[in-house]
C-alpha cells in the first residue's frame, strides 16, 4: 500500500483506488456476506418454523386429551369433524411400539457394531480393512423402501418365520415369544431395524476407537496382554462414551424410521406383550394412516409427530453432545 | 524390544520372543474372540449381500423399456412400468436439488469462511440435529407449512420437493462445510495477496479449490433423497399418472409407488415393485459409489 501511495500523486484521480476498502464493487463484500448469513440463518428459521408449525397445529388435540392423556391413552378413535376435536386419541400402542422395535434394534445392532468396528480396526487384514469398512457403509445407502420390499416379501417368509415358528416352540411358554405366529410384527420389525442402523454405529464406533491412543496399547500388550485383553481392557473403557453416543444415534435412527417398520410391523392399532404380536410405531402409524384420515384425524396424526420429533431430538440432542465433548468424530460416511 | 536382549536371559526362563502371547487359557479366549469378531463381520455383510442378490434377481426381468415408458396399470394386471414414479421422482429432485445444495454450499461457506462466532455455532449444532429429524417428522411439516397451512397449496410437487430438500440440506452443508475445511489457507492467502476481495477469493479460489468434494456431498445427498418415500406420502401423496402440474395436483415418485405395489396382494404389482427397486437401487448405488470416486480423486 505504502509503494502506491508514493507513485500516487501522479495520478489524476482518487489516490486510494484499488484500494480494498473503496472504489468499485466496495459493497460487494458486506453484500455476498449478509446473503450467505441469511443462508446460514435459513436452518435456524426452518428449524423454528418446524417446532412451531407442527405445535401449533397439533395443539387442540394435547389441549383435549392432555399432554399425558394423549401419550397413555390406550384407545385411538379418530373423529370425523372438520373443526373441532370429537375423537378419543391415546397413542400409547403407538409409542410402545415404537419403544419395542428400537429396543429390538439397538439390543441386536449394538454388540454387532462393536465387534463389527473392532475387527475393522484392530482384525482385518490391513489391504482389507477399507473395502470392508466402505462394503458395511454402502448398507446405510440402501432406501429404506427396499429395505421394506425386501424384508417383507424375501427376509421374512424365507428365513424369519421359520426361525420365529421355531423359537415360538421352544420359548412359547415365555410371554416375550407367545404366540401365534403371524410373520409381521414387532421382532421382525427391530430386526430389520437392526440391519439398517448398524452402519451408521459401526462407523461412529469405528472412529472413536480409530483415535485411542496408540501408547495404551502398546504398553498394555509389552505387559503381555492378549488382542482379546487389549481389545477388552484398554480399547472399549476408553472408547465408552463414544460408543453411547453411537447407540443413541443409532436409537434416534430407529425411533424415527418410517417405511421399513411400517411394511413389517403390521400395523394393527392395539398392543400386546408377545413380540411376535402385530402393532404400529409412530412413524409407520402416521405414514399408515395418513391417506384416508379425516381432517380431525390429521390433526391428531400431527400430535404424534410433535411427540415423535421430541423424544428423537432428546436422543439426537444427548448424542451429539457427547459426540462434540469428544471431537469430530460423526460418523459423516453414514449421515 | 532390542533392549530386552541385553538382559541376560535367565536359565529357568524361556527367551521373551518364543514364549508365547499368554497362558493356554487366555490364548483360548484370544482366539476364539477372534473367530467371533470375523464371524461377525460376516455376519454384517450378509444382509447387503443378500439384498442386492434378491433385487437383481428378482427385478431384473421386469425392468424394460416399457417399464420406463409406460404408466402402470391396475395391479393385479401385468405390463406397463413406472413412467409416473420415474417422471414424478426426476421433477421432485430437481426442484429439491435446485433448493439444498446451492442453499447448503451457502451455509457452509458461512459458517467456515465468516465463522467461528455464535451464531455459526448455532448452524453447525442444529445442522447435525436436522439430521437426526425424523423424516416423517419433515413431512407433517410440510404438509403442515405449505399443503393445509399458510400456502394451503394443497398435495404437488412443490411440496414434496421442499420436503426432500429440507432432508438433503443437513447433509450437502455438513459435507461441504468439511471440505471447505480442507481447502488450505495459503490459497485463500495466495488469491487476498492477489488483491482480490473476500468475495472473489470465496468464488474464484476456495469453491473451485473444494468442487470435488462439495460434488461428492451433494451426490450422496442426492442418493439419499431419492429414496426417501414418508415425506412424500405426506406431501406430494403419489400418483399413478404423468403430473407436469408444478402444485395443486397429487404427484407420484418411484419410492412411494414401489411401496404401495409392494403391499398390496397381486403379484403382477409386487413384481413391478422388485423392478423398481432394481431401478432405485442401481440409481442410489451409482450416486454413491460415484461420488465416492469424485471425492477419493479429489483429495489425492
Amino acid at each position: 500500500m505504502s509503494t502506491e501511495a508514493r507513485e500516487a500523486p501522479q495520478a489524476p484521480e482518487d489516490p486510494r483506488r484499488g484500494t480494498l476498502r473503496s472504489g468499485k464493487g466496495r459493497l460487494a463484500d458486506p453484500i455476498f456476506k449478509w446473503v450467505v448469513a441469511a443462508c446460514g440463518t435459513t436452518v435456524l428459521v426452518i428449524l423454528a418454523l418446524m417446532v412451531i408449525r407442527t405445535t401449533s397445529e397439533a395443539w387442540p388435540v394435547f389441549a383435549k386429551e392432555g399432554f399425558f392423556g394423549f401419550l397413555f391413552g390406550e384407545t385411538w378413535n379418530p373423529g370425523r369433524s372438520r373443526t373441532e376435536i370429537t375423537g378419543t386419541y391415546g397413542a400409547w400402542p403407538f409409542i410402545y411400539g415404537t419403544m419395542v422395535t428400537a429396543v429390538i434394534a439397538i439390543a441386536i445392532a449394538l454388540p454387532l457394531s462393536i465387534m463389527v468396528a473392532v475387527y475393522l480396526t484392530h482384525l482385518a487384514p490391513r489391504r482389507l480393512a477399507k473395502p470392508l469398512s466402505y462394503t458395511v457403509e454402502l448398507l446405510a445407502a440402501v432406501p429404506s423402501v427396499i429395505f421394506g420390499l425386501w424384508g417383507l416379501h424375501w427376509f421374512l417368509p424365507t428365513v424369519l418365520r421359520p426361525f420365529f415358528t421355531w423359537l415360538e416352540s421352544i420359548l412359547g411358554w415365555f410371554f416375550l415369544f407367545e404366540g401365534p405366529v403371524r410373520g409381521v410384527g414387532y421382532l421382525p420389525a427391530g430386526i430389520v431395524l437392526a440391519i439398517m442402523i448398524l452402519p451408521i454405529m459401526t462407523a461412529i464406533i469405528r472412529e472413536v476407537i480409530a483415535v485411542q491412543p496408540v501408547e495404551q496399547q502398546m504398553a498394555a500388550y509389552a505387559l503381555g496382554s492378549t488382542r482379546w485383553e487389549v481389545i477388552t481392557k484398554v480399547i472399549l473403557p476408553a472408547s465408552f462414551s463414544g460408543i453411547v453416543a453411537a447407540a443413541m444415534l443409532g436409537l434416534g435412527r430407529a425411533l424415527g424410521e418410517t417405511i421399513a417398520v411400517l411394511m413389517l410391523i403390521g400395523g394393527s392399532q392395539s398392543w400386546g406383550a408377545s413380540l411376535f404380536g402385530t402393532g404400529s410405531s409412530m412413524a409407520s402409524h402416521i405414514a399408515a394412516t395418513f391417506g384416508e384420515s379425516s381432517p380431525e384425524s390429521r390433526i391428531a396424526l400431527m400430535a404424534i409427530g410433535v411427540a415423535l420429533f421430541l423424544v428423537t431430538m432428546i436422543v439426537n440432542i444427548l448424542a451429539r453432545v457427547v459426540v462434540w465433548r469428544l471431537g469430530q468424530f460423526t460418523g459423516d460416511a453414514a449421515v | 524390544m532390542s533392549t530386552a536382549t541385553t538382559t541376560p536371559p535367565s536359565a529357568q526362563h524361556t527367551p521373551l520372543s518364543q514364549r508365547p502371547p499368554g497362558s493356554g487359557y487366555r490364548r483360548l479366549k484370544d482366539r476364539s474372540a477372534s473367530v467371533l469378531l470375523t464371524a461377525a463381520m460376516v455376519l454384517a455383510m450378509i444382509p447387503l449381500i443378500l439384498i442386492i442378490f434378491e433385487v437383481t434377481r428378482r427385478g431384473i426381468g421386469v425392468v424394460s423399456l416399457e417399464f420406463f415408458t409406460e404408466t402402470e396399470p391396475p395391479p393385479r394386471r401385468e405390463g406397463g412400468g413406472y413412467a409416473a414414479g420415474f417422471f414424478g421422482t426426476l421433477y421432485i429432485m430437481a426442484l429439491s436439488i435446485l433448493m439444498s445444495i446451492p442453499l447448503g454450499i451457502a451455509t457452509a461457506v458461512y459458517v467456515v469462511e465468516y465463522g467461528p462466532n455464535r451464531l455459526t455455532s448455532a448452524i453447525r449444532f442444529f445442522t447435525d440435529v436436522m439430521t437426526g429429524i425424523p423424516s416423517i417428522f419433515v413431512g407433517l411439516f410440510v404438509y403442515g407449512l405449505l399443503v393445509i397451512g399458510w400456502g394451503g397449496m394443497g398435495f404437488g410437487t412443490f411440496a414434496g420437493a421442499v420436503a426432500i430438500g429440507v432432508m438433503m440440506l443437513p447433509i450437502v452443508t455438513r459435507s461441504a462445510e468439511e471440505m471447505l475445511r480442507l481447502v488450505p489457507e495459503e490459497m485463500r492467502n495466495a488469491s487476498y495477496g492477489l488483491g482480490a476481495r473476500k468475495w472473489q477469493t470465496i468464488m474464484h479460489t476456495v469453491l473451485p479449490a473444494a468442487a470435488p468434494g462439495l460434488a461428492t456431498g451433494s451426490m450422496l445427498a442426492v442418493a439419499r433423497g431419492i429414496g426417501e418415500t414418508a415425506p412424500l406420502l405426506l406431501t406430494a401423496f403419489g400418483s399413478g399418472l404423468v403430473v407436469t402440474a408444478f402444485q395443486g395436483e397429487a404427484q407420484g415418485a418411484v419410492p412411494m409407488q414401489l411401496y404401495r405395489g409392494a403391499t398390496q396382494p397381486f403379484e403382477a404389482g409386487i413384481d413391478r415393485a422388485w423392478g423398481a427397486a432394481l431401478c432405485l437401487f442401481v440409481l442410489v448405488l451409482l450416486f454413491t459409489v460415484l461420488a465416492r470416486w469424485i471425492g477419493s480423486r479429489g483429495t489425492r
